[in-house]
């Protein structure tokens, strides 16, 4: 049989134009102009090649971009182990069998699917230092003490993000966990239980090494998601207080905004290589599992 | 008082039933917060808390229907959601087709092109560019090849494993009984891909409904805006007025909420089920 006949190439021809032309092209292009002073003045004065000097700017100058990078690495680290974990243990409880457990599943899951922006809104009202519901539901049940001022206070405001952020994520993380577990063979808790092993043995002997396709899905999305993080930032605090909160989208929205294309550029060029940086090491993770 | 040692199956059920009602009660309550205070006066719903409303004002709706140009955004996000999903579904279904069936070397090197698409950030600011050159600047089409190309590598990746399930010989049977490739791949083989086809289609669509950057670089014409950037715009003009912003939330929320409700089998299970097992 004749593979050329039957598959036909050219199947592949406009997703590849389209992935190159809107995808690939303006991330490469990007890095291009990221050597350049490319903004708002260029088509008065023209492009020029300024070499580093956006990236120099960038982690020298006053305005503490690189802070911005050091953000954007916290939360993805941060935000991922408030998740999942959390999420682990939910799947685990709800999987072994609970009185209502599809009800509980639909409802942890509700909130990931609410845009971003609706849930910053949203909890624009709940943290509310005044008259917020967070604040209200503490002073209610006489922990009045614990009351913050979520939103501008330096030393709550990213506990807060990550809260938020959890609130909306960890249901999602908990489902591929409950599918996850729903693959592993019964058999195995069963001989388990028969050695005498208790939860925490199960745990780590039984369930973490038989999920790993699922581990490996949540860190894959989850560690994507917080590079890339942006809207639930931009509309919870917008950066702020002052810039405590900046992450690497929105100083680049910034930027660019104020017209700095190439300094804009730069940073979404330092995002592409820690995304892919990150890729590597996780797809490499992932090949040594299909070894073994 | 219970003696946890002789009876723990029951203390435990009890701890786990009071964990969950717990957590459920956090994860509804901002929602509830929402809906209640959507039928309350400007001056009532600023203080913001779970009460009911001394006086119900339904106005609230038509009132915010008319504000905050929703129709317009509604029309915008099922345009951007059907059309980028339903292209970009298909597209890709066609791609994993033949990059599962013919592994050539320059195949699977296509392959991993896709797939590292996965970590890949866009860069929305060259993409402005891209689009001046091409006279794409503030129009739907834009906008709509944007998500549809931004949807390509979790669609490849997860129909191509799902391809390996069909068996081969379907294939050349139908080709040997006079089909060409083509129309046999859309009669013989699409159907068979529907499980696999509608996960990715419910996904991408509500991720496309749900997305806010996208049209926050590409369209500064309001008349191009989708729910969510116009519900944030409401957001910034009207955000003193919290009863009609949780009026447009709950109105922005419901075809979501719609889709999922629709196509929750589906997501469920099927987000990741081929790679899970994988």
């Amino acid at each position: 049989m004749n593979k050329k006949k039957v598959y036909p190439q050219w199947f592949l021809i406009l997703p590849l134009v389209l992935y190159i032309v809107f995808f690939l092209f303006p991330s490469l292009l990007g890095v291009f102009y990221s050597f350049t002073d490319w903004g708002r003045a260029t088509p008065k004065n023209g492009l020029h090649f300024v070499g580093l000097k956006n990236y120099i700017d960038i982690f020298t100058s006053n305005k503490n971009y690189s802070a911005g990078i050091l953000n954007t690495l916290k939360f993805t680290v941060v935000s991922n182990i408030v998740k999942i974990i959390p999420a682990l243990f939910l799947a685990i409880i709800l999987f072994e069998g609970i009185r209502g457990m599809g009800a509980y599943r639909t409802v942890f899951y509700l909130p990931s699917i609410i845009p971003f922006v609706i849930i910053g809104i949203i909890f624009t009202s709940v943290l509310n230092f005044k008259n917020g519901m967070l604040n209200g539901a503490l002073e209610a049940i006489g922990l009045g003490a614990l009351k913050q001022k979520w939103l501008s206070d330096l030393n709550v405001v990213w506990k807060s993000i990550y809260m938020v952020d959890a609130w909306r994520g960890i249901g999602y993380v908990m489902t591929i966990f409950m599918t996850g577990l729903s693959t592993i063979d019964k058999s195995y808790y069963e001989a388990a239980k028969v050695d005498g092993a208790n939860f925490w043995q199960r745990l780590w002997h039984v369930t973490l090494p038989m999920m790993r396709g699922a581990i490996m899905i949540n860190l894959v999305f989850g560690v994507t998601y917080g590079l890339k993080v942006f809207d639930i930032v931009y509309v919870l605090t917008n950066g702020g207080p002052g810039h405590a909160t900046e992450v690497m989208t929105t100083y680049s929205f910034q930027l660019y905004g104020a017209g700095s294309y190439g300094l804009a550029t730069a940073f979404n060029a330092i995002l592409l290589l820690i995304t892919m940086v990150a890729g590597i090491l996780i797809v490499r993770g992932m090949s040594r599992k299909g070894a073994a | 008082m219970k003696n946890p040692n002789r009876k723990p199956v029951t203390l435990q059920a009890v701890l786990k039933q009071l964990l969950c009602i717990f957590l459920s009660v956090i994860v509804l309550a901002p929602l509830y917060l929402v809906l209640i205070n959507s039928f309350k006066t400007k001056s009532e719903a600023a203080r913001m808390n779970l009460n009911f409303p001394t006086q119900w004002v339904f106005t609230n709706y038509p009132d915010v229907f008319k504000k905050a140009k929703l129709l317009t955004g509604l029309g915008n996000s099922l345009l951007y959601s059907f059309a980028s999903t339903t292209a970009g579904v298909l597209l890709c279904a066609m791609a994993a087709y033949v990059l599962s069936r013919k592994r050539t070397k320059l195949n699977n090197f296509i392959y991993y092109f896709f797939i590292c698409g996965l970590f890949f950030p866009v860069n929305y600011i060259t993409l402005v560019r891209v689009f001046q050159w091409m006279g794409l600047t503030n129009t739907s089409l834009g906008i709509i090849l944007v998500f549809t190309s931004a949807m390509i590598p979790f669609c490849v990746f997860t129909i191509y494993s799902f391809v390996e399930t069909i068996p081969k010989e379907l294939d050349e049977a139908a080709v040997i009984d006079g089909a060409t490739p083509t129309r046999m791949f859309f009669t013989v083989i699409l159907p068979l891909l529907k499980p696999t086809l509608i996960t990715c289609f419910v996904l991408q669509f509500m991720g496309v409904w749900n997305d806010f950057l996208t049209p926050l670089y590409l369209s500064s014409k309001s008349k191009l805006h989708p729910m969510t950037m116009s519900v944030y715009q409401f957001f910034g003009k009207e955000g003193s007025n919290w009863n009609y912003v949780f009026a447009d939330i709950v109105l922005t929320v419901i075809p979501v909420i719609i889709v999922y409700s629709i196509g929750q089998r589906y997501i469920i299970g099927g987000v990741t089920a081929g790679a899970v097992k994988g």
